[in-house]
Protein backbone atom coordinates (compact mmCIF):
# COMPACT_ATOMS: atom_id res chain seq x y z
CA UNK A 1 0.00 0.00 0.00
CA UNK A 2 0.85 3.10 -0.68
CA UNK A 3 2.13 5.17 2.23
CA UNK A 4 2.05 8.71 1.00
CA UNK A 5 -0.54 11.17 1.66
CA UNK A 6 -3.17 11.41 -1.29
CA UNK A 7 -4.87 15.09 -1.17
CA UNK A 8 -7.54 15.26 1.24
CA UNK A 9 -11.22 15.63 -0.01
CA UNK A 10 -11.96 18.78 1.80
CA UNK A 11 -9.50 20.74 -0.42
CA UNK A 12 -8.98 23.28 2.86
CA UNK A 13 -7.18 20.55 4.39
CA UNK A 14 -5.00 20.86 1.64
CA UNK A 15 -3.59 24.61 1.97
CA UNK A 16 -0.17 24.73 1.25
CA UNK A 17 1.13 27.32 4.16
CA UNK A 18 -0.09 26.76 8.11
CA UNK A 19 -2.00 29.10 9.23
CA UNK A 20 -0.44 29.96 12.31
CA UNK A 21 3.64 30.41 13.46
CA UNK A 22 5.39 27.36 14.05
CA UNK A 23 3.98 25.94 17.62
CA UNK A 24 4.60 27.32 20.37
CA UNK A 25 3.87 26.67 24.09
CA UNK A 26 -0.31 27.86 23.39
CA UNK A 27 -3.13 26.25 24.60
CA UNK A 28 -5.64 24.81 22.31
CA UNK A 29 -8.42 26.55 20.39
CA UNK A 30 -11.33 26.65 22.93
CA UNK A 31 -13.17 23.46 22.21
CA UNK A 32 -16.37 24.63 19.71
CA UNK A 33 -19.17 22.87 21.68
CA UNK A 34 -22.02 23.81 19.61
CA UNK A 35 -20.92 21.00 16.40
CA UNK A 36 -20.62 18.37 19.12
CA UNK A 37 -23.41 16.55 21.13
CA UNK A 38 -24.18 17.44 24.15
CA UNK A 39 -23.85 15.98 27.39
CA UNK A 40 -27.62 15.07 27.72
CA UNK A 41 -28.99 13.84 25.21
CA UNK A 42 -32.42 12.34 25.58
CA UNK A 43 -32.96 10.65 22.53
CA UNK A 44 -29.88 8.56 23.53
CA UNK A 45 -31.01 7.20 26.69
CA UNK A 46 -27.88 6.09 28.57
CA UNK A 47 -27.02 9.74 28.43
CA UNK A 48 -29.87 10.93 30.32
CA UNK A 49 -27.95 9.55 34.15
CA UNK A 50 -24.71 9.80 32.78
CA UNK A 51 -24.81 13.58 31.80
CA UNK A 52 -23.38 16.23 33.95
CA UNK A 53 -25.82 19.10 34.83
CA UNK A 54 -23.25 21.46 36.46
CA UNK A 55 -21.59 23.82 34.17
CA UNK A 56 -17.94 22.92 33.05
CA UNK A 57 -15.39 24.40 34.74
CA UNK A 58 -13.35 27.00 32.03
CA UNK A 59 -9.30 25.96 32.23
CA UNK A 60 -7.38 28.01 29.86
CA UNK A 61 -4.89 25.46 28.86
CA UNK A 62 -2.62 24.53 31.84
CA UNK A 63 0.91 22.86 31.22
CA UNK A 64 -1.48 19.60 32.73
CA UNK A 65 -3.39 19.75 29.27
CA UNK A 66 -1.17 20.38 26.50
CA UNK A 67 0.97 17.99 27.54
CA UNK A 68 0.34 14.49 26.80
CA UNK A 69 1.32 10.49 26.73
CA UNK A 70 3.70 10.25 23.81
CA UNK A 71 3.82 7.01 21.53
CA UNK A 72 6.26 4.96 19.01
CA UNK A 73 6.44 2.50 16.96
CA UNK A 74 7.57 0.15 20.26
CA UNK A 75 4.17 0.60 21.52
CA UNK A 76 2.38 -1.70 18.39
CA UNK A 77 2.84 -4.59 16.86
CA UNK A 78 3.36 -5.28 12.77
CA UNK A 79 -0.48 -6.54 12.09
CA UNK A 80 -1.58 -3.84 14.71
CA UNK A 81 -3.00 -2.02 11.21
CA UNK A 82 -4.32 -5.00 9.28
CA UNK A 83 -7.60 -6.70 10.95
CA UNK A 84 -7.81 -8.94 8.08
CA UNK A 85 -4.92 -10.91 9.70
CA UNK A 86 -4.53 -9.44 13.22
CA UNK A 87 -6.64 -12.27 14.43
CA UNK A 88 -6.92 -15.00 11.57
CA UNK A 89 -6.76 -18.34 12.95
CA UNK A 90 -7.75 -20.65 9.99
CA UNK A 91 -8.62 -18.48 7.23
CA UNK A 92 -9.89 -14.73 6.17
CA UNK A 93 -12.80 -13.13 8.15
CA UNK A 94 -15.91 -12.89 6.31
CA UNK A 95 -17.05 -9.85 4.74
CA UNK A 96 -16.33 -6.80 2.36
CA UNK A 97 -12.73 -5.89 2.31
CA UNK A 98 -11.88 -2.51 2.91
CA UNK A 99 -9.45 0.36 3.04
CA UNK A 100 -9.90 2.81 5.35
CA UNK A 101 -7.18 6.09 5.12
CA UNK A 102 -7.38 9.66 5.88
CA UNK A 103 -5.28 12.12 7.48
CA UNK A 104 -5.06 13.63 11.51
CA UNK A 105 -4.73 17.36 10.74
CA UNK A 106 -5.80 20.28 13.87
CA UNK A 107 -7.92 22.55 13.05
CA UNK A 108 -5.53 25.11 11.23
CA UNK A 109 -4.81 22.11 8.33
CA UNK A 110 -1.51 21.27 9.60
CA UNK A 111 -1.25 17.18 10.09
CA UNK A 112 -0.60 15.56 13.53
CA UNK A 113 2.38 13.57 12.92
CA UNK A 114 3.42 10.65 14.81
CA UNK A 115 0.13 10.44 16.73
CA UNK A 116 -1.75 6.85 18.19
CA UNK A 117 -4.97 6.04 16.56
CA UNK A 118 -7.07 3.16 17.78
CA UNK A 119 -9.86 2.15 16.07
CA UNK A 120 -12.62 -0.98 16.88
CA UNK A 121 -15.80 -1.99 15.26
CA UNK A 122 -18.34 -5.12 14.83
CA UNK A 123 -17.96 -8.00 12.50
CA UNK A 124 -19.66 -8.40 9.07
CA UNK A 125 -22.53 -9.62 10.79
CA UNK A 126 -22.83 -6.80 13.25
CA UNK A 127 -21.10 -8.79 16.19
CA UNK A 128 -18.34 -7.79 18.28
CA UNK A 129 -16.50 -10.09 20.00
CA UNK A 130 -16.90 -8.88 23.61
CA UNK A 131 -18.10 -11.14 26.13
CA UNK A 132 -21.47 -8.78 26.79
CA UNK A 133 -22.59 -9.09 23.69
CA UNK A 134 -24.86 -11.39 23.49
CA UNK A 135 -26.71 -10.67 19.91
CA UNK A 136 -27.27 -13.40 17.95
CA UNK A 137 -25.57 -12.86 14.90
CA UNK A 138 -22.09 -15.48 14.45
CA UNK A 139 -18.57 -14.51 15.95
CA UNK A 140 -16.06 -14.73 13.43
CA UNK A 141 -13.36 -16.77 14.52
CA UNK A 142 -11.00 -15.35 11.98
CA UNK A 143 -11.58 -11.59 13.38
CA UNK A 144 -11.03 -9.82 16.44
CA UNK A 145 -12.21 -6.40 15.28
CA UNK A 146 -9.48 -4.32 17.10
CA UNK A 147 -6.43 -2.20 15.71
CA UNK A 148 -4.05 0.87 15.62
CA UNK A 149 -1.73 2.61 14.19
CA UNK A 150 0.61 5.89 14.35
CA UNK A 151 0.17 8.61 11.87
CA UNK A 152 3.21 9.29 9.97
CA UNK A 153 4.96 12.99 9.30
CA UNK A 154 1.88 14.58 7.41
CA UNK A 155 -0.70 12.44 9.71
CA UNK A 156 -1.65 10.24 7.61
CA UNK A 157 -2.50 6.96 8.74
CA UNK A 158 -4.58 3.66 7.22
CA UNK A 159 -5.72 0.26 7.83
CA UNK A 160 -7.34 -2.65 6.33
CA UNK A 161 -10.27 -4.70 7.71
CA UNK A 162 -13.57 -5.72 6.76
CA UNK A 163 -16.73 -3.66 6.84
CA UNK A 164 -19.00 -3.94 10.07
CA UNK A 165 -22.54 -4.80 9.70
CA UNK A 166 -25.15 -2.88 11.54
CA UNK A 167 -26.82 -4.27 14.35
CA UNK A 168 -30.19 -3.68 17.27
CA UNK A 169 -29.56 -2.30 20.51
CA UNK A 170 -31.96 -1.21 22.92
CA UNK A 171 -32.87 2.48 22.99
CA UNK A 172 -35.97 2.36 21.24
CA UNK A 173 -38.32 -0.92 20.37
CA UNK A 174 -36.05 -1.14 17.40
CA UNK A 175 -33.09 1.30 17.23
CA UNK A 176 -30.17 -0.50 14.99
CA UNK A 177 -26.91 1.18 14.85
CA UNK A 178 -25.67 2.22 10.79
CA UNK A 179 -22.54 0.11 10.22
CA UNK A 180 -19.60 2.17 12.31
CA UNK A 181 -15.96 1.94 12.98
CA UNK A 182 -14.92 3.65 16.58
CA UNK A 183 -11.93 5.63 16.69
CA UNK A 184 -9.61 7.26 19.41
CA UNK A 185 -7.02 9.90 18.90
CA UNK A 186 -4.39 11.40 20.96
CA UNK A 187 -3.10 14.14 19.11
CA UNK A 188 0.12 16.29 20.93
CA UNK A 189 -1.59 17.54 24.68
CA UNK A 190 -4.40 15.60 26.70
CA UNK A 191 -7.12 18.56 25.75
CA UNK A 192 -6.90 17.15 22.24
CA UNK A 193 -8.10 13.77 23.19
CA UNK A 194 -10.91 12.33 21.09
CA UNK A 195 -13.56 9.47 20.64
CA UNK A 196 -15.55 8.80 17.57
CA UNK A 197 -17.01 7.09 14.83
CA UNK A 198 -16.82 6.82 11.80
CA UNK A 199 -20.01 6.09 9.04
CA UNK A 200 -19.91 4.95 5.21
CA UNK A 201 -21.41 6.61 2.89
CA UNK A 202 -24.64 5.80 1.80
CA UNK A 203 -26.25 4.03 4.87
CA UNK A 204 -29.75 4.45 4.87
CA UNK A 205 -29.81 4.13 8.88
CA UNK A 206 -27.78 7.37 9.06
CA UNK A 207 -30.50 9.77 9.41
CA UNK A 208 -32.76 7.83 12.09
CA UNK A 209 -29.34 6.87 14.56
CA UNK A 210 -30.52 7.71 18.22
CA UNK A 211 -26.45 8.05 19.32
CA UNK A 212 -25.43 9.75 15.48
CA UNK A 213 -28.35 12.61 15.75
CA UNK A 214 -27.46 13.31 19.02
CA UNK A 215 -24.91 15.94 17.03
CA UNK A 216 -26.68 19.14 16.88
CA UNK A 217 -24.78 20.34 13.36
CA UNK A 218 -25.80 18.97 10.30
CA UNK A 219 -22.18 19.52 8.45
CA UNK A 220 -20.20 18.09 11.74
CA UNK A 221 -21.99 15.28 11.42
CA UNK A 222 -21.81 14.52 7.67
CA UNK A 223 -18.09 15.19 8.68
CA UNK A 224 -18.26 11.25 10.29
CA UNK A 225 -19.40 9.96 6.79
CA UNK A 226 -16.81 8.09 5.39
CA UNK A 227 -17.16 8.45 1.24
CA UNK A 228 -16.17 5.72 -0.55
CA UNK A 229 -12.84 6.72 -2.41
CA UNK A 230 -12.42 4.27 -5.47
CA UNK A 231 -9.04 5.95 -6.40
CA UNK A 232 -7.79 4.19 -3.31
CA UNK A 233 -9.39 0.73 -3.77
CA UNK A 234 -7.45 -2.06 -5.09
CA UNK A 235 -8.50 -3.65 -7.71
CA UNK A 236 -9.96 -6.93 -7.30
CA UNK A 237 -9.11 -7.22 -3.36
CA UNK A 238 -10.89 -4.26 -1.57
CA UNK A 239 -12.40 -0.75 -1.82
CA UNK A 240 -11.50 1.93 0.42
CA UNK A 241 -13.21 4.75 2.05
CA UNK A 242 -11.34 8.08 2.94
CA UNK A 243 -11.93 9.21 7.01
CA UNK A 244 -9.93 12.55 7.93
CA UNK A 245 -10.43 13.36 11.46
CA UNK A 246 -9.70 16.85 12.66
CA UNK A 247 -8.40 17.42 16.46
CA UNK A 248 -8.29 21.03 18.30
CA UNK A 249 -5.77 23.39 16.66
CA UNK A 250 -2.81 24.81 19.28
CA UNK A 251 -2.36 28.75 19.75
CA UNK A 252 0.85 30.03 19.30
CA UNK A 253 3.30 31.94 21.58
CA UNK A 254 4.11 34.96 19.51
CA UNK A 255 5.88 36.80 22.24
CA UNK A 256 7.69 35.22 25.36
CA UNK A 257 5.28 34.22 28.27
CA UNK A 258 5.49 36.36 31.44
CA UNK A 259 8.30 35.03 34.03
CA UNK A 260 7.62 33.72 37.11
CA UNK A 261 6.44 36.60 39.39
CA UNK A 262 5.18 38.78 37.21
CA UNK B 1 -16.43 41.08 2.71
CA UNK B 2 -13.10 40.17 4.94
CA UNK B 3 -11.52 37.48 4.27
CA UNK B 4 -12.26 33.89 5.14
CA UNK B 5 -10.45 32.54 8.22
CA UNK B 6 -10.98 28.86 7.16
CA UNK B 7 -10.28 27.42 10.17
CA UNK B 8 -11.65 23.65 9.96
CA UNK B 9 -14.19 22.41 12.41
CA UNK B 10 -12.98 19.85 15.13
CA UNK B 11 -14.16 16.15 14.65
CA UNK B 12 -17.23 15.49 16.25
CA UNK B 13 -16.71 13.30 19.46
CA UNK B 14 -19.14 10.03 19.77
CA UNK B 15 -19.84 7.95 22.71
CA UNK B 16 -17.25 5.63 23.35
CA UNK B 17 -20.20 2.75 23.70
CA UNK B 18 -20.45 -0.73 25.74
CA UNK B 19 -17.54 -2.48 23.72
CA UNK B 20 -14.98 0.26 24.20
CA UNK B 21 -12.88 -2.68 25.93
CA UNK B 22 -12.43 -4.03 22.26
CA UNK B 23 -10.52 -1.59 20.73
CA UNK B 24 -8.89 -0.02 24.13
CA UNK B 25 -8.57 -2.74 26.48
CA UNK B 26 -9.27 -6.10 24.46
CA UNK B 27 -8.55 -8.64 26.97
CA UNK B 28 -11.22 -7.02 28.85
CA UNK B 29 -13.50 -8.03 26.32
CA UNK B 30 -12.17 -11.35 26.84
CA UNK B 31 -9.45 -11.87 24.03
CA UNK B 32 -5.89 -11.42 23.32
CA UNK B 33 -4.71 -9.95 19.97
CA UNK B 34 -1.77 -7.55 20.80
CA UNK B 35 1.92 -8.77 21.55
CA UNK B 36 1.96 -5.18 23.56
CA UNK B 37 -0.73 -3.64 25.62
CA UNK B 38 -1.81 -0.35 28.12
CA UNK B 39 -2.51 -0.87 30.98
CA UNK B 40 -3.63 0.52 34.57
CA UNK B 41 -0.07 0.14 35.68
CA UNK B 42 2.06 3.71 34.90
CA UNK B 43 5.16 2.16 36.57
CA UNK B 44 8.18 -0.18 36.02
CA UNK B 45 10.76 -1.53 39.08
CA UNK B 46 12.47 1.55 38.15
CA UNK B 47 10.05 4.18 38.45
CA UNK B 48 11.57 6.84 41.25
CA UNK B 49 8.83 8.00 43.66
CA UNK B 50 6.29 7.12 46.23
CA UNK B 51 4.39 4.10 44.89
CA UNK B 52 0.50 4.44 45.57
CA UNK B 53 -2.46 2.90 44.27
CA UNK B 54 -5.68 5.36 42.71
CA UNK B 55 -8.77 3.34 43.35
CA UNK B 56 -12.24 4.75 42.98
CA UNK B 57 -15.66 4.24 41.07
CA UNK B 58 -17.77 6.31 38.93
CA UNK B 59 -21.30 6.96 39.72
CA UNK B 60 -24.73 7.90 37.74
CA UNK B 61 -27.47 9.86 38.56
CA UNK B 62 -28.82 6.90 40.59
CA UNK B 63 -25.96 6.51 42.65
CA UNK B 64 -25.17 3.33 40.91
CA UNK B 65 -21.47 2.57 39.90
CA UNK B 66 -20.75 2.47 35.91
CA UNK B 67 -19.85 -1.03 35.17
CA UNK B 68 -18.52 -0.21 31.51
CA UNK B 69 -16.78 2.86 32.22
CA UNK B 70 -13.15 3.60 30.91
CA UNK B 71 -11.10 6.27 32.63
CA UNK B 72 -7.49 7.40 31.20
CA UNK B 73 -5.23 9.35 33.44
CA UNK B 74 -2.24 11.48 32.84
CA UNK B 75 -0.07 12.62 35.20
CA UNK B 76 3.81 14.42 36.04
CA UNK B 77 6.44 12.29 37.51
CA UNK B 78 7.96 12.78 41.06
CA UNK B 79 9.90 15.82 40.09
CA UNK B 80 6.35 17.34 38.63
CA UNK B 81 7.30 16.89 34.99
CA UNK B 82 5.19 15.83 32.67
CA UNK B 83 7.09 13.48 30.43
CA UNK B 84 6.26 15.78 27.08
CA UNK B 85 8.21 17.94 24.99
CA UNK B 86 6.25 21.02 25.60
CA UNK B 87 7.05 20.79 29.43
CA UNK B 88 9.87 22.55 29.45
CA UNK B 89 10.32 22.86 33.38
CA UNK B 90 13.27 22.71 36.04
CA UNK B 91 12.07 19.00 37.24
CA UNK B 92 14.22 16.25 35.96
CA UNK B 93 12.41 14.21 33.41
CA UNK B 94 12.01 10.47 33.94
CA UNK B 95 12.33 8.72 30.22
CA UNK B 96 11.17 5.05 31.62
CA UNK B 97 7.76 6.76 33.04
CA UNK B 98 5.41 8.19 30.18
CA UNK B 99 2.69 9.10 32.88
CA UNK B 100 -0.32 7.66 31.21
CA UNK B 101 -2.09 4.61 31.80
CA UNK B 102 -6.01 3.48 31.37
CA UNK B 103 -8.43 0.90 33.02
CA UNK B 104 -11.82 -0.24 32.59
CA UNK B 105 -14.09 -0.47 35.34
CA UNK B 106 -14.34 -4.11 37.09
CA UNK B 107 -17.52 -5.13 35.23
CA UNK B 108 -19.31 -6.94 38.44
CA UNK B 109 -18.24 -3.86 40.99
CA UNK B 110 -17.20 -1.09 38.74
CA UNK B 111 -13.96 -0.45 40.72
CA UNK B 112 -11.26 1.10 39.04
CA UNK B 113 -7.72 1.00 39.97
CA UNK B 114 -4.35 2.03 38.74
CA UNK B 115 -0.88 1.45 40.22
CA UNK B 116 1.31 4.28 39.82
CA UNK B 117 3.31 6.77 41.56
CA UNK B 118 2.42 10.31 43.33
CA UNK B 119 3.22 13.24 41.19
CA UNK B 120 5.51 16.06 42.23
CA UNK B 121 3.74 20.02 42.49
CA UNK B 122 3.70 20.97 38.88
CA UNK B 123 5.21 24.95 37.87
CA UNK B 124 2.63 25.93 35.64
CA UNK B 125 3.43 28.04 33.03
CA UNK B 126 2.95 31.59 34.95
CA UNK B 127 5.54 30.13 37.07
CA UNK B 128 2.39 29.44 40.17
CA UNK B 129 2.90 26.41 41.91
CA UNK B 130 0.36 23.96 41.50
CA UNK B 131 -0.27 21.23 44.01
CA UNK B 132 0.34 17.54 42.45
CA UNK B 133 -2.53 15.97 40.65
CA UNK B 134 -3.56 13.75 38.12
CA UNK B 135 -5.61 14.46 35.30
CA UNK B 136 -8.86 12.30 34.17
CA UNK B 137 -10.41 11.75 31.03
CA UNK B 138 -13.79 9.68 31.16
CA UNK B 139 -15.79 7.43 28.45
CA UNK B 140 -18.42 5.26 28.43
CA UNK B 141 -21.42 4.51 26.82
CA UNK B 142 -24.08 7.18 28.06
CA UNK B 143 -21.26 9.96 27.85
CA UNK B 144 -21.15 11.99 24.40
CA UNK B 145 -17.71 13.74 24.59
CA UNK B 146 -15.00 12.83 26.78
CA UNK B 147 -15.28 14.20 30.83
CA UNK B 148 -11.65 15.86 32.01
CA UNK B 149 -11.38 16.35 35.67
CA UNK B 150 -8.61 15.85 38.20
CA UNK B 151 -7.67 14.14 40.98
CA UNK B 152 -5.98 15.68 44.26
CA UNK B 153 -4.35 14.23 47.05
CA UNK B 154 -6.05 14.67 50.70
CA UNK B 155 -2.62 14.82 52.56
CA UNK B 156 -1.51 18.03 50.51
CA UNK B 157 -4.04 20.55 52.34
CA UNK B 158 -1.72 23.08 52.55
CA UNK B 159 -0.85 22.67 48.98
CA UNK B 160 -4.39 22.18 47.65
CA UNK B 161 -5.41 25.39 49.64
CA UNK B 162 -2.99 27.56 47.59
CA UNK B 163 -4.17 25.83 44.18
CA UNK B 164 -5.23 28.28 41.48
CA UNK B 165 -7.33 25.35 39.95
CA UNK B 166 -9.00 24.46 42.86
CA UNK B 167 -9.60 28.22 43.88
CA UNK B 168 -11.37 28.77 40.39
CA UNK B 169 -14.14 26.66 42.36
CA UNK B 170 -16.73 29.33 43.84
CA UNK B 171 -18.26 26.89 46.31
CA UNK B 172 -15.86 25.32 48.88
CA UNK B 173 -17.76 22.34 49.16
CA UNK B 174 -17.28 21.28 45.34
CA UNK B 175 -12.97 21.69 45.76
CA UNK B 176 -13.60 18.45 47.98
CA UNK B 177 -15.42 16.20 44.89
CA UNK B 178 -11.67 16.31 43.42
CA UNK B 179 -9.82 15.39 46.40
CA UNK B 180 -8.65 11.69 46.83
CA UNK B 181 -8.60 10.52 50.56
CA UNK B 182 -5.46 8.69 51.65
CA UNK B 183 -5.23 5.33 53.70
CA UNK B 184 -3.06 3.10 54.16
CA UNK B 185 -3.58 -1.05 53.88
CA UNK B 186 -1.48 -3.88 54.24
CA UNK B 187 1.28 -1.63 54.04
CA UNK B 188 0.11 -0.02 50.43
CA UNK B 189 -0.59 3.56 50.39
CA UNK B 190 -4.22 3.72 48.49
CA UNK B 191 -5.72 7.05 47.38
CA UNK B 192 -9.78 6.65 47.42
CA UNK B 193 -11.64 8.49 44.49
CA UNK B 194 -15.64 8.78 43.84
CA UNK B 195 -16.72 10.91 40.46
CA UNK B 196 -19.86 11.53 40.41
CA UNK B 197 -21.59 12.59 37.25
CA UNK B 198 -24.75 14.43 38.79
CA UNK B 199 -26.14 15.08 41.89
CA UNK B 200 -25.59 17.48 44.87
CA UNK B 201 -21.68 16.12 44.91
CA UNK B 202 -21.46 16.20 41.23
CA UNK B 203 -18.00 16.06 40.72
CA UNK B 204 -16.01 19.47 39.27
CA UNK B 205 -15.91 18.78 35.28
CA UNK B 206 -13.37 20.86 33.12
CA UNK B 207 -13.52 22.61 29.63
CA UNK B 208 -10.15 22.28 28.98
Amino acid sequence: MNAQAPALRDARLNRPEPLTPPLGDGGFFQRDRSIHPPAHAPGYKSSVLRSPRQALLSLEGSISEITGPVFGHNDLGPLDNDLIRNYAKDGDPIGERIVVHGRVVDETGRGVPNTLVEFWQANAGGRYRHKKDTYLAPIDPNFGGCGRALTDDTGYYYFRTVKPGPYPWRNYVNSWRPAHIHFSVFGSGFAQRLITQMYFEGDPLIPICPILTTIPDKDALDRLVAPLDLNASTPFDSLAYRFDIVLRGQRSTYFENRTAGN
Amino acid sequence: MPQPLNYLKETASQTAGPYVHIGLIPAMAGFDIFEKNFSNVLTTPDTQGERITLEGKVLDGTGTPLRDVLLEIWQANASGRYNHPADRSAGALSEEFRGWGRAGSDFESGLVTFETIKPGAIVDRAGRTCAPHVNVWIVARGINIGLNTRLYFSDEEAANAADPVLNLIEQPSRRSTLIAKRTERGGKVVYSFTINLQGPEETVFFDV
